[in-house]
């Protein structure tokens, strides 16, 4: 009686486990997505083509395996056959699965090819950098830049021991503080680099995936049919925080994407005037506490006690001479993951943070206007 | 004459050593292909242990038991473990023991040299697993080690480094000797093509090996010489391109990933005829495949960089190359079909591993064969479809042969029989434990979940749970095989000299059964 019980209770504990993740069950995402691009749309047709090709040799492979389990066994006493060669089925059994290959090989050369012309102009050109962890994007055309980081709330819920229910959390990881925004329906180029070590640039969506290389320039082309939110993810491990740098691509219509455009441009030419003129100390160290957060925290601890990097708190260097704490940002130390910030972080940002270390976690030096960092650039 | 074999008759009853100096010191085939199959037991628990530790941190999304650094450092050491620990060591601890047996030979052509290979193993690993203790922790860059990243490794770096060169230094000494054995020692009328298949398999395994494990040692020195030395063979900012250290490691890669699968092709095709009681079909055109498959390898590197960003045309020959893998691998898989077809099949413990194999290698050949289709591998590319496919032939192909081996000539090599209630629980709960692990990782690299992360978003969190549970079902149904063998080698049923109704070959029709400490002093004539 008392094992029954406890056989119901072991039960009921199961069945509460299994229905726990009914709350979001996502069970029927198991197919690739037909995306929102030509590109997208051809790929895809192409790996259902190739799927139930390899489903169909399956059938007939293992349906042969299948009746000879069921028939030739000995406890159905059939007699061995002493057969073990025949050049005829050798033959033909190399020759049509070469058959199939080749009429694989046709489409899948036509779409390769297809994807691969970035001949034709495009009507956007953006830039996208890898960094250790974030994308940048740069809009070279029109002269604006910025960072793409994960969405602050879910980089707080995604700490180990934050306690935060994460399955509550909308796109969870997948999710950034300003996504790249597109028009639809021109053709868009990607040029794409890195500023550290390789990264992958990935947003299923678009049916593509390109690695981002420290040094060189990789290409893609393309042309989102469908206006709406498209989320990716860095595909090629790259350290510690590899799992959060998503990808979010914002796709609008022409007036909309205008729109954003002049805005983005207003904002910059406002962020280079005020690099000139001096900044307080309470403006700096607010600004400084959200970069510090988001760029340094991770690899120096919150406190700046250091972890992954060194600390900040007591440090020589930051307690030492104002050139060679910003340079030591600008130029990233070599062979580490502390990499350059110079083409990440503008003058402001880069003068607040600086500011941030020196005057925060009991440390107390000098103030770095955004002006002398222009000068020490 | 007869005073000759009366003397060496004498000579072959000086038994093995007494205590642990007979393992340090043994120059016997058998003894060291003891060593090398528990070695890679060993590891093959140890890299376990750090694969469950991924799954624990991956059953539910959030980070729940290590960190992401943490994290990377499983993925990388489960991988350079299960590679160059469990499997390549298993395969040449099978190599060991048999290749002389098979082809009559008394013992590997080179038995100090042999002795050696083996015992540079345990240091080797000895240092890469210290690298745990380290400042910075163990290597987290991948088993691919792929620059700029792996530069980023503190302290492990040297010392990862060093250990593919002792690896390497093993593997190419194991490869020597089997090579300098089956070209010298086989017994009078053991013609080539007489060989039997496993011996084949190893054959042309060992010149991948000696191919391609310099090509290794020589990328991660150049690794080296970058950190230390001021080179920049990787480094753009010297000249350099990162994407150089790729094509090297996958001229090493891809033969590699051959090297660890055609000797389970050859225990495959020992084992199906014998419990077919029916004669090997093509056993020519089985010889001829490997052999092709052994020589496409070295023109496929490419197709695991795909998206590195190659010109079109790169693109298309490694597409078509790595496409025609797939009629020689076709060709065996229809031979096997074909020798199951009208035999008199018996379903033992072997035979059922060898089964699982076939289905189960051939869903990793499906999903190889998408992964080589270009265009649509920009999707696949660094997804967990890419690991559920590589896990498929290495688990349920590798792996599985390798139990399948064990159980099948286990008792040959302890002349005892081994439980097969227990061997065919064994296949089963593995069987359905690993497919409940790997099968659903199709589904989330389909759906956009990209490999080596240790946290994702909510709606890749139903797949990975049931992935989690099969790992930990499979990973402690492997206990079961522990306590089998140990069982079987303690006080097992004795096993007959032919062991199995249907075997062929030397060593179940000259050699006792367990096969006596030297065997062949005296070649046999193979008629």
């Amino acid at each position: 009686m008392e094992r029954c019980t406890r056989h119901l209770q072991a039960g009921a504990a199961l069945t509460a486990l299994l229905a726990l993740p009914n709350a979001q069950a996502n069970w029927g995402a198991i197919n690739l997505t037909q995306g929102v691009t030509p590109i997208a749309n051809q790929v895809y047709d192409l790996h259902m083509i190739i799927l139930w090709i390899c489903i169909a040799i399956g059938v007939v492979v293992f349906g042969a395996m299948a009746y000879s389990i069921i028939y030739h066994r000995k406890s159905k006493n059939h007699q061995p056959a002493t057969f073990h060669e025949s050049t005829k089925l050798e033959i033909l059994w190399t020759v049509i699965p070469f058959a199939i290959l080749v009429a694989i090989a046709v489409p899948a050369t036509s779409t390769l090819l297809y994807m691969s012309d970035t001949s034709t102009d495009a009507e956007v050109t953006i830039k996208v950098t890898g960094h250790q962890w974030r994308w940048q994007y740069d809009y070279i055309d029109d002269g604006f830049s910025f960072v793409s980081n994960l969405n602050s709330e879910h980089n707080d819920a995604r700490q180990r021991g934050s306690n935060v229910r994460v399955r509550d959390i909308e796109h969870y990881l997948l999710d950034v503080d300003e996504p790249v925004i597109v028009p639809i329906n021109r053709k868009v180029r990607f040029l794409l680099t890195a500023s550290d070590v390789i990264h992958s640039w990935w947003v299923p969506e678009l049916g593509q995936k390109m690695d981002t290389i420290p040094g060189f320039i990789n290409e893609m082309w393309t042309e989102i049919r469908e206006p709406g939110i498209y989320r990716g993810q860095c595909a090629e491990l790259c350290g510690k925080d590899h799992a959060f740098m998503p990808i979010v691509v914002k796709a609008v219509s022409d007036a909309e994407y205008d729109a954003w455009k002049d805005m983005k441009i207003e904002q910059a030419m406002a962020a280079a005037a005020s690099s000139d003129r001096e900044w307080g100390l309470d403006e700096l160290l607010a600004k400084g506490d959200a970069v510090y957060k988001t760029y340094c925290a991770a690899c120096h601890g919150v406190n700046g006690e250091g972890g992954v990097g060194k600390a900040i708190a007591g440090s020589a260097i930051v307690l030492g001479d104002e050139i060679a704490h910003a340079e030591l940002l600008l130029k990233g130390v070599a062979g580490t993951a502390m990499g350059s910030y110079a083409a990440i972080l503008n003058d402001v940002d880069l003068a607040a943070v600086l500011t941030y270390q020196r005057k925060g976690f009991g440390n107390d030096a000098s103030i770095i206007q955004p002006s002398e960092i222009k000068t020490i650039r | 004459m007869t005073t000759y074999t009366a003397t060496h008759d004498d000579h072959a009853h000086h038994g093995p050593e007494k205590g642990l100096m007979r393992w340090v010191r043994t120059t016997n085939h058998k003894d060291i292909g003891t060593l090398y199959l528990l070695f890679s037991l060993l590891m093959f628990f140890i890299g376990g242990a750090m694969a469950l530790v991924i799954r624990a941190e991956l059953f539910q999304p959030g980070l729940q038991f290590v960190d992401p650094q943490f994290f990377n450092s499983m993925t990388t050491m489960h991988a350079l473990i299960m590679v160059f620990g469990a499997v390549m060591p298993a395969f040449v601890g099978l190599a060991n023991w048999l290749v002389p047996m098979m082809i009559g030979a008394p013992d590997m052509a080179l038995p100090r040299m042999n002795n050696w290979s083996f015992w540079i193993l345990p240091f080797g690993f000895a240092m890469l697993l210290s690298t745990l203790f380290m400042t910075g922790g163990a290597p987290a860059a991948g088993w691919t080690m792929y620059p700029p990243l792996v530069l980023q490794t503190q302290d492990a770096f040297p010392y990862l480094i060093f250990t593919v060169h002792i690896l390497g230094l093993s593997s190419i000494m194991g490869a020597i000797n089997i090579i300098a054995t089956i070209l010298n020692m086989r017994a009078p009328g053991m013609t080539l093509m007489k060989m039997p298949l496993f011996v084949w398999t190893w054959f042309i395994t060992a010149y991948l090996l000696i191919a391609v494990m310099p090509v290794f040692a020589g990328a991660v020195t150049m690794l080296l010489t970058d950190q230390y030395f001021g080179t920049s063979f990787f480094d753009a900012a010297g000249g350099g391109d990162p994407v150089l250290f790729q094509h090297i490691f996958w001229f090493f890669g891809h033969p590699e990933v051959y090297i660890m699968i055609l000797p389970a092709f050859g225990i495959v095709s020992a084992i199906i005829p014998t419990f077919a009681r029916k004669p090997l079909f093509g056993y020519s055109s089985m010889v001829y495949a490997t052999a092709s498959i052994a020589f496409l390898s070295f023109i496929v590197w490419a197709h695991h960089m795909f998206t590195v960003g190659m010109p079109v045309a790169s693109k298309l020959f490694f597409m078509y190359a790595t496409m025609l893998i797939a009629v020689p691998t076709g060709v065996k898989v229809f031979n096997w079909v074909s020798t199951m077809w009208k035999g008199s099949m018996t379903f033992e413990t072997p035979m059922l591993f060898a089964i699982g194999f076939i289905i189960m290698f051939t869903i990793g050949g499906f999903s190889g064969l998408m992964l080589a289709i270009t265009p649509v591998d920009f999707q696949y590319h660094d997804t967990y479809f890419v690991v559920a496919h590589f896990h498929y032939v290495l688990v349920t192909g590798a792996v599985f042969s390798i139990m399948a081996a064990a159980y099948y000539w286990l008792p040959k090599w302890s002349g005892n029989m081994y439980n097969e209630r227990l061997g065919k629980w064994h296949f089963w709960l593995s069987t359905v434990s690993v497919n409940v692990l790997f099968f659903p990782q199709h589904f989330l690299g389909l759906a956009g979940m990209p490999r080596r992360i240790p946290d994702y978003s909510v709606q890749f969190a139903d797949w990975n749970m049931v992935s989690s549970i099969g790992g930990f079902a499979f990973g402690f149904t492997q206990l079961l095989f522990v306590y089998i063998v140990y069982k079987t080698v303690r006080s097992g049923a004795k096993a007959t000299d032919q062991v199995w109704e249907g075997a062929t070959g030397l060593e179940f029709e000259q050699l006792a059964s367990p096969a006596p400490y030297h065997s062949f002093n005296v070649a046999p004539v193979i008629k």
